[in-house]
């Protein structure tokens, strides 16, 4: 047991030199700064706030660019997620034109979107996407929050610091997001593309979406720079994993009664095993 | 084995069936009344666990097949929105497959380290043994074919950098790749062929547990003290004995897979495989599931793509002779002084190999992949054999009674 408690300590200390600073074995991107969300952890849930007020980021700005295209209106209403009241999701489901038929004459026409539809695509093709972007597809965002992860750990702590701290993925975003900067000196500019540390290379095709005051939050949450981007990240990381919160609920229940039952079988074994020398 | 027992049923319906076709004697016979050694330890629950895992595996899988579109264009979204999020508890069903072929190999390769600590592959079990390494390949033959289903990016890469393996034998290679594909690159056919398959390959599995069982109630448990059972006193029934022994630790083991699948759910598997199959743009590193790192790593260290694939193959075909290079008469490593130090390098080197299949191999890795891979085979081909002439084993006790029971109470109850 001691042992193990040394174990642990040594490897929390490598895990406090290691974190924070970019891993030192030649990966060409910065680790993603941790950020506490309010989901993480095995009682982890959603900030609802948040997740409306990341929804107007990704709908006013992020989406000139990104699809959706896993996430239907009617998700917006639903438990473990934004939670905006039906008559909210209906709403903002009709903010949106969406295509639909053929009808009678054959003929394709559009009409405001429904709770039932998903979030449309901004390009109506991949081609078109790439033709907009400099030759870069903007992926879907549906999974990207699983898709990424935000940091590299040398090989014998990767796995624990990862059991403990995730992937990384809603962080990556978060920091990508607010993470632009001017290229070092002596760093040669890419044309079409642009410097950020966070991203594997260095430069992605992605403009800086964001710059701060981009949304004008309803409650009056002050919409600076990462504060969008933290909002964003979060909202992703909701569009990745809808059922996050009746995963964690459903798993709770399953561990407490499997460990009655484990407890319960152990006292059945002991006591049959006692009737015998072994 | 006689498959019968003598027991007379009492239920009247019960002795109309049995007297016309003996189910029911068989399975008291096999599952109630079979003599068990009374000296199993909890390695010897994972077998249980085993039966337990294929099971899950099978259940979700049919449930799965419900909502999956086997089609490049279809399959990733049939997982990621139909069964992610629109299927009533479909993310469970999927957590609880896609992790369940995980905690299936932890028990697998638990269940072959011990028999290869307690010598259980000796005689007279060498066809047990055989049977169990046949089920392995299957099993490492479905799980390759399930993770390409979801369509991800490192589904689609590992599908191709595998099945290219083929093309290593000269003149047939091709060919032969070209017929796994049904076609001329991983698409559509190879998909929908890999469905087929990882469909039929578990119920061959389950034939060949069966199998498995049958052979082992012909000779017998070994157990931690590798003495074949010699008289009743060296056994108790299984059940209740072994029966509720093997549920607490099937329970215990379903609250550490519960653990991942209900909170950690991706962390056994890949980020990247959350992208669509993209076959314009490879991922930076293609890397199989865990549990095939070990062997991947054989693959790789090998400097040509022919020799790594017999390499690697042979890591697995050398098993099979593994009852006839081992020279010892003695089974159980706890008699073994020498053997039991050469066991836990064995492990050692495979966890090494096993991390360093998770790493580029170049430089120090590459260097270290060859050393392990080489002690793999020396392990086996030289010490094993050596081991049986130069170990000198420890004393050991006459029975099964006598080491539970100790000499003095055993001579005391005779
Ligand atoms: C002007 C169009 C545009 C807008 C607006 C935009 N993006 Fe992007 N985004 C792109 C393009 C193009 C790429 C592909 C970059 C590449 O691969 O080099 C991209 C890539 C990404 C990636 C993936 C990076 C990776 O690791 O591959 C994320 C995450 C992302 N965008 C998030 C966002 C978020 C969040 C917003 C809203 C705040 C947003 N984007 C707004 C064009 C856009
Ligand atoms: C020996 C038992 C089995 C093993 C080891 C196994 C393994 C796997 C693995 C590793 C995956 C990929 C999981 C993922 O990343 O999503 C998978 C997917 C799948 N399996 Fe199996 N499987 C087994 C039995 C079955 C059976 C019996 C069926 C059907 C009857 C089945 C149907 C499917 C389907 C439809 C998928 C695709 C859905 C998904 O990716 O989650 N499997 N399997």
């Amino acid at each position: 047991m001691k042992a193990i408690i040394r174990l642990f300590t040594a490897l929390g200390l490598s895990l406090a030199v290691i974190t924070g600073q970019a891993m030192a074995s030649g990966s060409e991107r910065k680790n993603a700064e941790d950020y506490d969300f309010s989901f993480e952890g095995p009682f982890g849930k959603f900030d609802r706030a948040q997740l409306q007020r990341g929804w107007l980021v990704y709908k006013e700005v992020c989406h000139n660019c990104h699809s959706l295209k896993y996430i239907r209106f009617r998700n917006l209403a639903e438990p473990g997620g934004p939670e905006f009241t039906e008559k909210q999701a209906k709403a903002i489901a009709a903010e949106f034109e969406v295509e639909d038929g053929p009808n009678d004459e054959g003929e394709m026409f559009t009409r405001p979107g429904r709770l039932s539809d998903a979030v449309p695509s901004p390009y109506p093709n991949e081609e078109a996407a790439k033709a907009a972007n400099n030759g870069a597809v903007p992926p879907d965002l549906s999974l990207i929050v699983k898709a990424r992860e935000g940091w590299d750990y040398p090989w014998y702590i990767s796995p624990i610091i990862k059991l403990f701290k995730g992937n990384g993925g809603a962080e990556y975003v978060r920091s990508l997001i607010a993470g632009y900067q001017d290229p070092p000196a002596g760093e040669e500019v890419k044309e079409g593309l642009n410097y950020n540390p966070y991203f594997p290379g260095h430069w992605l095709a992605m403009p800086p979406p964001l710059a701060g005051e981009d949304v004008e939050y309803a409650d009056g949450t002050k919409p600076t720079l990462i504060q969008e981007a933290t909002d964003v990240a979060a909202f992703l990381a909701w569009a990745s994993m809808p059922k996050m919160e009746e995963r964690k609920r459903i798993g709770l229940m399953a561990l407490l009664y499997m460990g009655v039952f484990a407890l319960l079988m152990l006292m059945v074994k002991q006591a049959i095993w006692s009737r015998i020398k072994h | 084995m006689s498959g019968h027992s003598t027991y007379e049923f009492k239920n009247p319906v019960a002795r109309w069936l049995d007297s016309r076709l003996p189910i029911l004697s068989v399975v008291r016979a096999q599952l109630v009344d079979f003599p068990t050694p009374r000296n199993l330890n909890y390695w010897w629950t994972f077998g249980g666990i085993l039966a337990t895992m294929l099971a899950i595996q099978i259940i979700t899988g049919i449930v799965l097949v419900m909502h999956y579109t086997p089609h490049v264009d279809l399959a990733f979204t049939s997982v990621e929105e139909t069964i992610m999020r629109d299927v009533n508890y479909g993310w469970l069903i999927r957590w609880m497959h896609a992790n369940g072929a995980s905690f299936f190999f932890i028990a697998v390769y638990i269940h072959i380290f011990r028999g290869l600590y307690y010598g259980s592959y000796k005689s007279p079990r060498e066809v047990l043994w055989m049977i169990g390494v046949i089920i392995f390949i299957a099993m490492m033959a479905t799980a390759f074919m399930g993770y390409v289903l979801p369509w991800g990016q490192m589904s689609y890469w590992g599908a191709v950098v595998i099945t290219n393996l083929f093309s290593a034998f000269p003149v047939i290679g091709d060919p032969i790749v070209k017929w796994l594909w049904g076609g001329f690159s991983v698409g559509n056919p190879t998909l929908q062929r890999f469905f087929s398959l990882h469909y039929l390959l578990p119920f061959v599995l389950a034939a060949l547990v069966f199998l498995h069982i049958w052979a082992l109630h012909v000779t017998g448990n070994n157990n931690p003290d590798g003495i074949e059972v010699k008289s009743e006193k060296d056994t108790v029934p299984f059940h209740p004995y072994y029966t509720m022994k093997d549920l607490f630790a099937i329970v215990v083991y379903l609250m550490v897979y519960a653990a991942f699948v209900f909170y950690s759910p991706w962390y056994l598997g890949h980020s990247i495989n959350f992208a669509p199959a993209n076959p314009m743009s490879t991922p930076a590193h293609i890397v199989p599931e865990w549990y095939f790192l070990p062997f991947y790593a054989m693959l790789r260290a090998i400097p040509s793509k022919l020799g790594g694939v017999v390499v690697m193959f042979a890591s697995i075909i050398i098993l099979f002779f593994l009852p006839w290079l081992d020279k010892s008469k003695v089974k159980s490593a706890k008699y073994r002084p020498l053997y039991r130090q050469f066991f836990w390098l064995l492990v050692i080197v495979c966890i090494i190999l096993g991390i360093c299949g998770s790493q580029p191999p170049e430089g120090a890795w590459l260097r270290v992949a060859q050393l392990a891979t080489a002690w793999y085979f020396i392990h086996f081909l030289i010490i094993l054999p050596l081991l049986g002439f130069l170990e000198k084993p420890k004393p050991m006790p006459s029975s099964i009674a006598e080491a539970v029971l100790g000499k003095d109470e055993e001579a005391a109850k005779a």
